[in-house]
């Protein structure tokens, strides 16, 4: 049933989410703080060379070493067939897979896993990792995506050949897809228009910079029974992907799941936990990995980075009437970079009626991406919100009002192909029109941009259990680890449908063997897929409810209403009785027929899609070329918000890392392909001094999908502020920075170039 | 009949570079089977690869997905996310 949203009592509220004081008091177990009696520390052994063949691997020594176990390589999991899937956040080869968490035959990347030991202490394994000797054939190496497409380039895989073209390519290369998409003709779009602007952009494969590294222990028991604790966005995916890696029963493993301390799509993929389920399995002991900052950054996946070609032709009247965009993505060292879904929301905020897209999926000596809040979309939003903003000033027109003639509504055809239904992008675009801020005057060198985005979101598998305890409170079990406040968002629409107080309802994540399959936390579904499994099971639990007072009464239940936590006669046909409590109820659930819970499974569908709009104002250095957010408004179509302070949150938290992402965060590699600034002193994220509050704006056209008209909320907030902050930029100092990031030593090469030379005071 | 409509390139190698059908049926399995009986193996890149946008809403994975005779059905790749 849907519900109303005048009638609402719980959600919209904003109460203290149930994890928070073991969060804030330390006390909330992560991956890193498990421990078990017998427990071994395993540590992996990382190639030092960008792109190289292992000529051998020799552990003797290694395994002499006081103190340590084992030593795994390459040789001790079972070779995996290349097999293509479409697993956790997207297309995933499980041989690939299986190849990054432990090179065989060749390393890929500065960081990849070559070996790992386990042994007694951490010292003792670190010891260990310098006793194992590999001899290594260097290989030429290529990082940057353009010199990966190259004829003549060096070649990671020499079974890559380019899907997508026709002839099949007779030589391997390192472009993996060609995909396209055309909506109309855009030769003749091009032909009718009468301003065209033709650009190319570029941003750097960022890291999520989740907080907390990667972490795991293991226990492979005797019996073949494996329990792995983990912190990550699918406790499920775990399980799954051991499972594969290791060619064992799903059944056999357990995953359970830690609290964890940021993901954002870097933690849907698998990296230690079959390694150290491979290191128990061997010693019969506990294993328990935890990786370092620098690890994070040398062997997991970063965001992709790339290049767009983005053209555009309008009217002079502002109608766009032709666009192409080619998007060209690092996948790291193997296949499978987002480029399917950069190509289909770079241009998705528009109607325009003759659209050409061309997307490569392109390998280089970095390591694999990972998925990242909105995967694809930041990088060809920077693109195309930025020459928006180029066109804009070419017609002399205000940006906003280009963006309100050309913006999708119900009805337009999207250019990947879909027609728009129940979308918020023009009231996002509405509410900036009238926002204070846009009204506010800009000072010397300051500067405004505005950009816009879009994010599918998704829903798919979940399971959810409501469980009414003896004493009429509530649990609500839900499979899908908590990384952005979920677990109050189960217990506010659990205790919404119950009608009893948020607090007397207690949310628990549990592990594989507890709930039913849930999808991994990823694509802004778990407030959209699982909520809708347990407001499901939370109204089951109403229909039994009702049965059971019916039965105290001796009425038919259909003659009984739910209301505030009570049962009610229906009328008064009904019969005359006092109100019964849901703890009255609960009290004689024994007498009544048992335990009152229901569990309920989804394959959630038609999530609603989401759309933002964002303003920017900075503030330039001319003489550090330091770029300061003077001021940020986000504004999002977030269908209802379910707890505002967390939806809230995700956008101010999503805003910041594409602040990141625009002004400071890159790899920098040497000439041999190492990475030189893994850590955060080198690897600049923002952090609280360097922005002003995020002003997060709910716009809530609700999604007729979703009980509550939920729409993921997540991803969106991460896609338009590369193309904001640049757009803002280019206002401040009237210079269009297309090379991401635009960080004090660029931003002062180009005030410099474009700056006449300026006295010195002796002249 | 429903339209199905291939919106982007990688599935066009099953069709003969044909981007646009009309499938008698009225659930997402029975329009992947028929399609799959038209054009072998694009039953397969559909269940392994791609998402189904009915009338402008996506579902993934939804065998059980009802289709209208006038419903504007999209393949497009299946989506994931962060």
């Amino acid at each position: 049933m849907a519900y109303d949203g005048e009638s609402l009592k719980v959600v919209g509220t904003r109460p203290i989410r149930p994890d928070g004081v073991e969060k804030v008091v330390g006390r909330a177990n992560f991956g890193a703080d498990m421990v078990m009696p017998g427990m071994l520390w395993g540590k992996v052994k990382r190639s030092p060379h960008a792109h190289a063949r292992i000529k051998s691997i020799k552990t003797d020594k290694a395994l002499k070493h006081p103190g340590v176990k084992a030593v795994v390589t390459a040789a001790d999991f079972p070779e995996i067939a290349s097999e293509e899937a479409f697993m956790g956040e997207g297309p995933m080869n499980f041989r690939d897979l299986s190849y990054n968490c432990m090179a065989r035959g060749k390393v890929l990347y500065d960081g990849h896993a070559v070996a790992a030991v386990a042994a007694t202490s951490q010292a003792i394994a670190e010891e260990a990792l310098d006793l194992i000797e590999v001899d290594y054939e260097v290989l030429p190496h290529v990082i940057d995506v353009e010199d990966a497409m190259k004829p003549g380039a060096p070649v990671l895989h020499d079974d890559l050949f380019t899907q997508g073209v026709e002839p099949k390519p007779s030589a391997p290369s390192n472009i993996a897809k060609r995909i396209t998409f055309t909506k109309g003709d855009a030769a003749a779009g091009f032909k009718d228009a009468e301003v065209i602007i033709e650009r190319s952009y570029t941003s750097q494969p960022v890291h999520q910079a989740y907080i907390e590294p990667h972490a795991c222990i293991v226990s492979a028991g005797n019996d073949g029974q494996c329990t792995v604790w983990s912190s990550s966005q699918g406790q499920f995916m775990v399980r799954a992907y051991c499972a594969k890696l290791l060619g064992l029963d799903m059944a056999s493993i357990r995953a359970i799941p830690a609290e964890i301390g940021g993901g954002f799509g870097g933690k849907t993929l698998v990296y230690l936990e079959p390694v150290a389920l491979a290191l128990s399995k061997m010693t019969g002991r506990p294993v328990k990995i935890v990786m370092s900052r620098e690890e994070v950054f040398r062997g997991t996946g970063p965001a992709a980075g790339g290049v767009y070609e983005v053209k555009l032709g309008a009217k002079k009247d502002g109608h766009i009437v032709a666009a192409e965009l080619t998007v060209k993505l690092q996948a790291g060292a193997f296949p499978g970079s987002p480029v399917g879904p950069a190509c289909m929301c770079g241009l998705a905020m528009y109607d325009i009626p003759n659209v050409s897209i061309v997307g490569y999926d392109v390998v280089s000596n970095r390591p694999k991406v990972a998925a990242y809040r909105a995967p694809g979309a930041p990088n060809s939003t920077f693109g195309t919100e930025s020459c928006i903003d180029e066109l804009a000033r070419e017609l002399n027109m205000d940006s906003l009002r280009l963006r309100e003639i050309n913006a999708a509504r119900d009805g337009t055809k999207a250019a990947h192909g879909p027609t728009w239904a129940n979308i918020g992008y023009e009231k996002t675009l509405q509410v900036a029109r009238g926002s204070e801020h846009l009204a506010t005057k800009l000072g010397p060198n300051q500067g405004r941009g505005i950009a816009s985005g879009f994010w599918f979101n998704i829903g798919g598998e979940s399971s959810a259990a409501v469980h009414i305890n003896e004493d009429g409170t509530a649990t609500v079990v839900e499979g899908n680890p908590d990384i952005g406040g979920s677990r109050a968002s189960m217990a506010m629409m659990a205790a919404e449908v119950l009608g009893i107080p948020y607090e007397q309802v207690r949310p628990v994540v549990a592990d594989t063997a507890s709930i039913g399959f849930s999808f991994l936390t990823g694509g802004s579904r778990v407030t959209f897929a699982t909520g809708m499994a347990v407001t499901q099971a939370a109204e089951k639990v109403v229909v039994d409810l009702k049965k059971r007072a019916a039965m105290i009464w001796d009425i038919s239940p259909e003659a009984v209403d739910w209301k505030d936590g009570k049962a009610y006669p229906a009328g008064p046909n009904a019969g005359s009785f006092e109100p019964l409590s849901l703890q009255e109820i609960a009290l004689k659930s024994g007498r009544t027929g048992g335990p009152i819970s229901a569990e309920i499974t989804v394959n959630a569908q038609g999530a609603g899609a989401g759309f933002a709009t964002h303003i920017c104002d900075v503030e330039i250095d001319k003489e550090t070329g330091y770029v300061k957010i003077l001021r940020y408004t986000a504004i999002q179509d977030c269908g209802r918000a379910i707890h505002p302070s967390y939806v809230e949150g995700q956008i101010q938290g999503g805003v910041t890392q594409g602040i990141g992402w625009a002004l400071n965060e890159e790899y920098v590699y040497d000439k041999n392909g190492r990475l030189d600034n893994a850590g955060f002193l080198d690897y600049r994220i923002p952090v609280a001094s360097d922005l002003p509050m995020i002003d997060a704006v709910i716009v809530e056209v609700p999604n007729p999908r979703h009980p509550f008209g939920v729409r993921g909320v997540g991803e969106v907030p991460i896609v338009p502020p590369m193309a904001a902050v640049a757009n803002a930029v280019a206002d401040a100092i009237g210079v269009r920075m297309r090379d991401l990031p635009l960080s004090p030593p660029k931003m002062r090469a180009a005030i410099d170039e474009n700056e006449p030379p300026r006295k010195m005071a002796a002249e | 009949m429903p339209k199905v409509v291939l919106a982007g390139m990688s599935a066009r190698r099953f069709t003969g570079g044909e981007t646009e059908f009309e499938v008698e049926a009225d659930t997402v399995r029975r329009m992947i089977a028929e399609l799959d009986r038209r054009f072998p193996g694009l039953g397969h890149q559909i269940d392994e690869g791609m998402a189904v946008a009915i009338d402008g809403e996506i579902f993934q994975d939804a065998y059980q997905a009802e289709l209208k005779p006038d419903s504007e059905i999209v393949l497009i790749p299946k989506i994931g996310g962060g």
